[in-house]
């Protein structure tokens, strides 16, 4: 990729990363949206020195911790009625083996 | 009582807890009213009217017993689909969610349920919560009750639309740049956005977890301080949640007066970008203010220039990394042709098919400020530009007691005029996003019509992280004021439908 544009074949990679198997009509028009929403957003990237502390979350954040308990967690039979497929009380996915490159 | 649906809940929830009127007549009319109108405004994904006069017997039957002293009991709501409710479709306005019913409540479902608060269903919205006119839904646009071809502001457009249609006294909003006050301000309602961790987020599926958080939505002020009190407070379940006491935001509210305040005007949220009509209402509400007792002064914030950059840099790396989840393997649907594909290959097929043309725009536009050697220059510096943000608020909270603003630039616009320029429609969350960046509290409420189009205009009033009780306080009294000119509340001039 490059810092001054996104093209239709890097709008394909990034489907791929994302896992979205973008049409080649979608990779056109997203290539054009994504392009112009960057120019009007990536100016920012001159604005803040280094110097400057990120702000990941806006509250102070500390570690919570809690006992180590044993409590009830969920039943099969609440989240196996909202699985896609499920066999012998697990998920069923497909084939994980032989991805194509 | 005349007309149920015209009450606040403050009322509904007297006359239930003295026996003038049952929970389940309360319920009853609102549902009535719901298959009157839902057609044309289509606030609501899913209703169940026989499981919601069923909890409403149920609460009729503890508060004869005495065993609820919540001050809504009995009084029903409507629920963003954002929040997670057990056995009960939510799909997030998204298809990829089509059919999955959640095994758990949301934190917020359940102080509801305990509360006495009688659920009417689940409301639509933008898909994920990611737009500003709720035309992003899987599953068709929300109609403005104002004006029936125009948008009802999003991401949360059923939930204000659902209010101001008189569908429901009172509903849950999310806001992660705007999605409550936006669509309060547009539909002539309240919203409120509290400070970032003082309602739960647990089992609100997440869009940008720095960035979201909950809040009331009703017709006026005090009803959105009592949802507030229900559902605010610490929860383990969430670790960003605040642990302090909840303040008093009902008595705020009661307090209305803002003698001696200073209310700080944002110099960079007005002017250019802004409608002529919305200034013109809003420099308006200023002078009421300023007869109230209130000292008006200009501040700046020159950073917030930046906010929707920064914003649109943080929400989409948030997002891409919290919808990785929605891939067609445990919940939801699953796209496979059963030829064999692999893994990858379904998930591909299951996003591509379950997501709309918004979320998987953002989704890119995360994975693309997330990568290898873009990651510092993007989603470093709007982290940078987020701490300048939060600096703009505390210097201008060390002037002022609250900020105002128009809460958006425009009154709201007709359904599909902005649905494919993207950053047309992100223009609409200017006023909202600083707050959601630095994480402290705002509310909007309603300050009259635009004289060019007559369609509601909302103001916003930013108060400092966790001084949330002062919204109702600056609110409650300006709403009065208003009230008192007008005869009534605002949404009362909106057409009966």
């Amino acid at each position: 990729m490059t810092q001054d544009g996104i093209n239709a074949e890097q709008v394909r990679h990034l489907g791929k990363l994302a896992r979205l198997e973008l049409t080649s009509e979608e990779v056109e028009h997203y290539a054009a949206q994504l392009e112009q929403i960057l120019s009007a957003i990536t100016s920012i990237s001159a604005v803040a020195t280094q110097e400057i502390p990120p702000t990941s979350h806006p509250i102070p954040m500390e570690n919570v911790y809690r006992d180590d308990l044993a409590l009830p967690g969920l039943e099969l039979a609440d989240f196996v009625p909202g699985a896609p497929a499920f066999e012998d009380d697990r998920f069923r996915v497909p084939r994980i083996l032989g991805e194509p490159s | 009582m005349n007309d149920l649906t015209r009450q606040s809940a403050a009322t509904l929830a007297t006359a239930i807890a003295r026996k003038e009127v049952s929970s389940e007549e309360v319920t009853q009319a609102h549902l009535d009213r719901i298959s009157q109108v839902d057609e044309r405004v289509h606030a609501f994904l899913y209703v169940d009217p026989q499981e919601s006069i069923a909890r409403a017997r149920e609460v009729d039957q503890q508060i004869g017993r005495g065993e609820l002293s919540s001050p809504l009991a009995g009084v029903p709501i409507a629920l963003k689909d954002l929040l997670a409710t057990k056995g009960l479709p939510t799909t997030c306005g998204s298809r990829i969610l089509e059919g999955w019913r959640p095994p758990y409540n949301a934190t917020i479902v359940e102080k509801l349920h305990a509360a006495g608060v009688v659920s009417l269903g689940k409301t639509n919205m933008d898909e994920f919560a990611m737009g500003s006119s709720t035309e992003h839904s899987g599953y068709g646009p929300t109609h403005n009750p104002w004006d029936l071809q125009r948008i009802p502001g999003g991401s949360g457009g059923g939930s204000a639309a659902a209010v101001a249609s008189f569908e429901s006294p009172l509903a849950i909003g999310t806001d992660t740049g705007g999605s409550i006050r936006q669509p309060a301000a547009v539909t002539g309602t309240v919203g409120v956005k509290p400070t970032y961790g003082g309602v739960s987020r647990y089992g609100i599926v997440a869009l940008a977890s720095s960035l979201d958080q909950a809040g009331p939505c009703a017709r006026d002020v005090m009803d959105t301080a009592l949802l507030h009190s229900v559902i605010a407070g610490h929860d383990p379940r969430d670790s960003t949640s605040i642990n302090a006491p909840v303040p008093d935001f009902v008595a705020a509210a009661l307090k209305a007066d803002v003698r001696g305040m200073k209310i700080g005007v944002i110099k960079e949220l007005q002017g250019e970008g802004f409608q002529a009509g919305v200034l013109e209402r809003f420099n308006q509400s200023l002078e009421t203010l300023t007869e109230l007792g209130a000292e008006i002064v200009e501040v700046s914030c020159p950073n917030f220039q930046y906010a929707l950059g920064a914003y649109y840099l943080i929400l989409p790396s948030e997002a891409s990394s919290n919808l990785a989840k929605f891939d067609g393997m445990r919940f939801g649907i699953r796209e496979d042709d059963g030829k064999n594909r692999s893994v990858e290959q379904v998930m591909s097929a299951t996003r591509e098919k379950g997501f709309g043309a918004e979320v998987k725009r953002r989704i890119m536009l995360g994975t693309y400020a997330l990568s290898s050697g873009y990651y510092d220059a993007y989603y470093g510096q709007a982290q940078r530009i987020r701490t300048l943000i939060t600096r703009d608020f505390e210097a201008a909270f060390l002037q002022v007691d609250v900020l105002v603003s128009p809460t958006a630039p425009t009154t709201a616009f007709k359904i599909g005029e902005k649905l494919d320029d993207p950053l047309a429609m992100y223009l609409n969350d200017i006023a909202t996003i600083p707050v959601n960046l630095a994480g402290n509290c705002a509310m909007s409420l309603p300050i009259g019509l635009a004289s060019e189009d007559g369609l509601p205009v909302g103001l916003q009033i930013i108060a400092p992280a966790m001084a949330d009780a002062l919204l109702y306080q600056v609110g409650s009294a300006l709403e009065s004021a208003l009230v008192d000119r007008w005869g009534g509340l605002l949404i009362s001039e909106a057409p009966s439908l």
